[in-house]
């Protein structure tokens, strides 16, 4: 059995862009697991998507050996975690799975909004913190100052922080060495009951579910009846083991302090979710560990194939997804204007890029995605309350007695010159002003309760550009608050275009109306007649734009020499009326059905 | 059979003008004119026996070419090809390049239609398209023709230039009438990649395709406008325009161009020249140095399948005014139109853009000014 005092679990927590990724590189190429030729950069990183976006979007792990100055061998679970307020909770469980954390803060940047913000996650995890001071090779860099502000705001010490460049490889030895002296080593009771955290499962085709998990308590080896406990699914372990890097390595059991994999002949990771605690169905233990919460997605949007012939495989990918991403919800519905589709649920309009990305680029759909809304409460008069997640389904009128809408808790870190803009901002968004806190003389957090619905659009462009990409943002879900709203419809040929209704507050809705009349005007092209674009709310026609009939379109000349080059423009005509849709005679290009998400500033 | 010869030089290239052409020197056009000869006699050979309906040589500019040379070209068709009795020969020919030995030479070598590219009566409008000529250089030109026995002569006219307004261009079309010509083409300027043109005025040019109002381009309206003026006042004088862009008096249409139209085959010899023969759509190589080299061998080759032909036979076919034959189509395809377009054709007619004279379909007036938006609906597959 493996010694708990030579086992160290960590992870590491930085602000966006300061090096998170690269030290973890490093961290694994020092310590021997692989040689610098098998190194890809970013090992963590295995999905394309994430190297492109530069973001770690699973959880990922890996288990290292180092060779300590003290002579001894250590095991190192390196943990990594994603890097975005939509996986705050992922994030969270990650961490629980940890015993301490490398905090990482740009020399030249010092502290940002995410890295207060991931240090106290950290904090509040009990985790062990302590700090590295990055990209020392910067000519900007301004270690002693940055160590300061560590020491200050965050309270934690740091004036003998390791000072690296985890780029050029400097100073890692010194990291390696404050792992093992500064973290603590795990605790736990091997021959307890089995008590393990689940914070990551992937789908494996050959493996079926893999559960990435920290024991906590007692031991997990093949042959044992597991239980999760919040889910109730029961599964006979297959195998069990440990992370190499980019694979998977078995091993006979795994331990009170380890941290690994174990598989069972699991179909759906909906059976293991994070946060969740493993025991073994034979000898339970007492209590589930702390922490456990079912993710519920907070943004909602249609996505219909293009061609509506692939809408079994459309439902096949989600499926697929669904395998691996147990926050991704999706339900069947019918659109007059789009066919059959799924109504989605995302955590955020990150993870709905994300998964929008991966079902175009992994299966080759092309998709029509309708605006992304936040779920409603509809308080109806008869005293129901309906989650509305799709606009078409808002009750009439006469059946609502009021509704709610999400708020959030925001954070907006910003410095000084910019504090005025970025609170016009949040005042334009509706938000409501709770706090403002100097963390030092020229940077401040503004605390914000703002609607969810204005900030999944475009709120974090706006943001970027009013603060020349200073400012950074972060947010929870604080809870519902009656609202003003209404349904915002838009007629396009007199005929109400059912995927392009959307819910706004009220106070906004003539203008959000004139706006998307605008933008629709642009992105339908002129037909053989002409075609009134008319927002309304109820049957009040609030705002009103033309496209004019095609006067002509023809070809002056077409001789011998033409005939195949015109014929060529005659086909693309074609093709450009099969990625339309119908709606009535009219041909709505698939942009167009975005268009709501275009609105606002940066896009104009 | 048609024939069509592209003789690829001229003297300046004009502003607008996407042809396969450019300037030369005398020595690349003789040598030019020696390797198609070349070609002409190795395709006559391979179509020994078939009957050449129509000729037409075409540029670039025909006309830049010596007396000698045009003789020699002339002559060659004549001895090599069999041309049917009465067979329509044009030449296309620019003002100003004309003299009275080549036009003799013409009439002497066959030349029985000559076309001559005057394109405005306005100056102005000359001198912005880049034109080599002046008008006084046209009625010459015009003159010499007529004096050396042609009598069936086009002139190429274009209409919705920048800054050309309705009466300038109406002053255009009666100085041209009243010379009582047997053949008239009237085109829209098309803006078209790859010229001067399209670098000037491809931002005016979308700006009136999105129904906005161009800066320098006529808009829209005056646009039809002009085009609305072409046919009223041609047909005033005798003219019938049976094709979109085409104009003539009664017996005197191109036969040639008719054929483009109508699924005839045709065998393009020189530069870039295209051919459509048993079904397969090919051309020759673009690049004048291949050409020179005695590369003959076909281009993008294609060959059309029936689903290809059958839209061919109405996107072509409905360009002229008196559209396409019921009968033609099944005779051609052993199938009635309306079983292959059995959606389309009613949709069309039931939009007012198609027209069922009984015998025929054909384009009404609107369906004409947007005839792009019902020819890709014939397309298959």
């Amino acid at each position: 059995m493996t010694d708990q005092s030579k086992i160290r679990n960590f992870c590491i927590v930085a602000h966006i862009d300061h090096g998170k990724s690269t030290l973890a590189d490093r961290i694994i190429e020092k310590t021997g697991l692989l040689t610098s030729r098998e190194m890809q950069s970013q090992v963590l990183d295995n999905m394309d998507l994430e190297r492109e976006r530069g973001i770690t979007i699973k959880s990922q792990a890996v288990r290292i050996i180092y060779q300590a100055a003290d002579g001894e061998e250590y095991i190192f679970n390196l943990i990594d975690t994603p890097g975005h307020v939509d996986f705050t909770y992922e994030v969270s469980r990650s961490l629980a799975a940890c015993d301490g954390a490398i905090l990482v803060v740009d020399a030249a940047q010092g502290i940002e909004a995410q890295t207060l913000a991931n240090v106290y996650l950290a904090l509040d995890h009990d985790l062990e913190v302590f700090p590295v001071i990055n990209k020392i090779d910067l000519p900007s860099a301004r270690p002693d100052e940055v160590a300061e502000e560590i020491e200050n705001v965050i309270g934690i010490e740091a004036m003998d922080a390791p000072r690296i460049s985890a780029k050029t490889g400097l100073n890692i030895d010194e990291v390696l060495e404050a792992v093992v002296e500064k973290l603590p080593a795990p605790g736990g009771d091997a021959d307890a009951p089995l008590q393990a955290l689940i914070f990551d499962s992937v789908y494996d085709p050959y493996k079926g579910v893999i559960v990435f998990c920290r024991i906590k308590e007692g031991t997990i080896k093949p042959g044992m009846t597991m239980l999760m406990m919040a889910t109730g699914a029961k599964a006979e372990v297959v195998e069990v083991g440990y992370f190499g890097a980019g694979q998977f390595i078995p091993c006979e059991e795994l331990s009170a302090g380890m941290v690994g994999y174990v598989t069972a002949s699991l179909k759906n990771v909906k059976d293991t979710r994070v946060g969740d605690t493993v025991t073994d169905a034979n000898r339970p233990c007492e209590k589930p560990l702390p922490g456990y919460k079912k993710v519920n997605p907070m943004v909602y949007c249609g996505l219909y194939p293009a061609d509506s012939a692939k809408y079994p495989d459309l439902r096949d990918a989600l499926e697929k997804l669904q395998l691996n991403d147990a926050s991704l919800q999706f339900e069947a519905e019918t659109s007059v204007a789009l066919g059959f589709g799924f109504r989605c649920g995302f955590l955020g309009l990150l993870h709905l890029e994300i998964i929008q990305e991966r079902l175009e680029r992994e299966y080759n759909l092309d998709l029509v995605t309708t605006a992304p809304g936040v779920i409603y409460k509809v308080h109806k008069t008869d005293g129901e309350v309906v989650d509305l997640t799709n606009p078409s389904n808002l009750p009439d009128p006469s059946e609502i007695d009021y509704m709610e809408e999400p708020v959030v808790n925001a954070e907006i870190m910003v410095t000084s010159e910019f504090i005025g803009s970025i609170m016009d901002l949040c005042q334009e968004r509706r938000g409501v002003y709770i706090s403002m806190e100097y963390i030092e003389e020229t940077r401040a957090v503004l605390k914000y309760e703002l609607p969810l619905n204005e900030i999944i659009y475009d709120f974090f462009d706006a943001l970027k550009s009013r603060s020349r990409g200073y400012a950074s943002f972060d947010y929870e879900l604080k809870g519902y608050v009656k609202s003003e709203l209404v349904k915002l419809d838009i007629l396009i040929n007199r005929e109400q275009v059912d995927a392009l209704s959307f819910i706004v507050f009220a106070g906004t809705a003539y203008e959000r109306g004139r706006r998307m009349c605008e933008r629709l005007k642009e992105e339908i092209p002129r037909h053989l007649f002409e075609i009134p674009i008319q927002a309304a709310v109820g049957s009040k026609i609030i705002a009103r734009e033309t496209v004019k009939a095609v006067r002509k379109d023809v070809l002056a000349k077409c001789y011998g020499g033409d005939i195949t080059r015109k014929k060529k423009l005659l086909e693309k005509q074609k093709e450009g009326k099969k990625r339309m849709r119908q709606v009535g005679s009219v041909d709505i290009p698939q942009e167009a059905f975005m268009s709501v998400l275009k609105l606002d500033e940066g896009n104009r | 059979m048609e024939l069509y010869i592209h003789i690829p030089f001229c003297i300046r290239k004009c502003v607008y003008c996407d042809f396969l052409s450019a300037p030369a020197d005398m020595e690349t056009i003789a040598h030019y004119m020696e390797c198609m000869e070349k070609q002409l006699v190795r395709e006559a050979a391979s179509f020994q026996g078939k009957i050449i309906d129509t000729v037409f040589i075409g540029g670039g500019t025909p006309s830049i070419l010596k007396p000698e040379q045009l003789s020699r070209l002339l002559a060659a068709v004549q001895e090599r090809f069999t041309l049917a009795a009465g067979a329509e020969i044009t030449l296309e020919a620019n003002p100003g390049t004309l003299t009275r030995t080549k036009a003799e030479a013409l009439k002497a070598g066959g030349v029985n239609r000559v076309s001559l590219g005057l394109q405005s009566a306005n100056e102005r409008e000359l001198r912005l398209l880049g034109r080599v000529h002046t008008y006084r250089d046209f009625l010459r030109s015009y003159e010499l023709l007529r004096e050396a026995g042609i009598v069936n002569i086009n002139v190429d006219l274009m209409s919705a230039l920048p800054g050309q307004t309705a009466s300038s261009y109406e002053k255009t079309l009666l100085r041209v009438l009243a010379l009582h010509p047997a053949h008239i083409s009237a085109y829209s300027l098309m803006i078209e990649e790859g010229t001067p043109f399209f670098e000037q005025y491809r931002e005016d040019e979308k700006l009136r395709e999105d129904g906005g109002t161009p800066r320098w381009l006529p808009g829209e309206e005056s646009e039809r406008a002009m085009y609305e003026l072409t046919g009223v006042l041609l047909a005033e004088h005798g003219y019938e325009r049976y094709e979109i862009s085409n104009y003539a008096k009664k017996g005197f249409a191109c036969r040639h161009n008719i054929g483009y139209w109508t699924g005839e085959a045709y065998l393009g010899l020189g530069l870039g020249a295209s051919s459509y023969i048993e079904g397969i759509r090919f051309c020759n190589t673009s690049e004048l140095d291949e050409y020179l080299s005695g590369d003959f061998a076909p281009r993008d080759v294609q060959k059309l399948s029936k689903n290809d032909r059958m839209a061919e036979f109405f996107y072509l076919g409905l360009r002229m005014s008196a559209g396409v034959s019921k009968a033609d189509f099944i005779a051609q395809f052993g199938l009635r139109a309306e079983q292959v377009y059995m959606q389309e054709i009613p949709e069309l007619i039931g939009s007012g853009l198609l027209e069922d004279t009984g015998a025929r379909y054909r384009l009404t007036d609107y369906g004409r000014d947007v005839s792009n938006q019902v020819l890709w609906r014939f397309l298959l597959g």
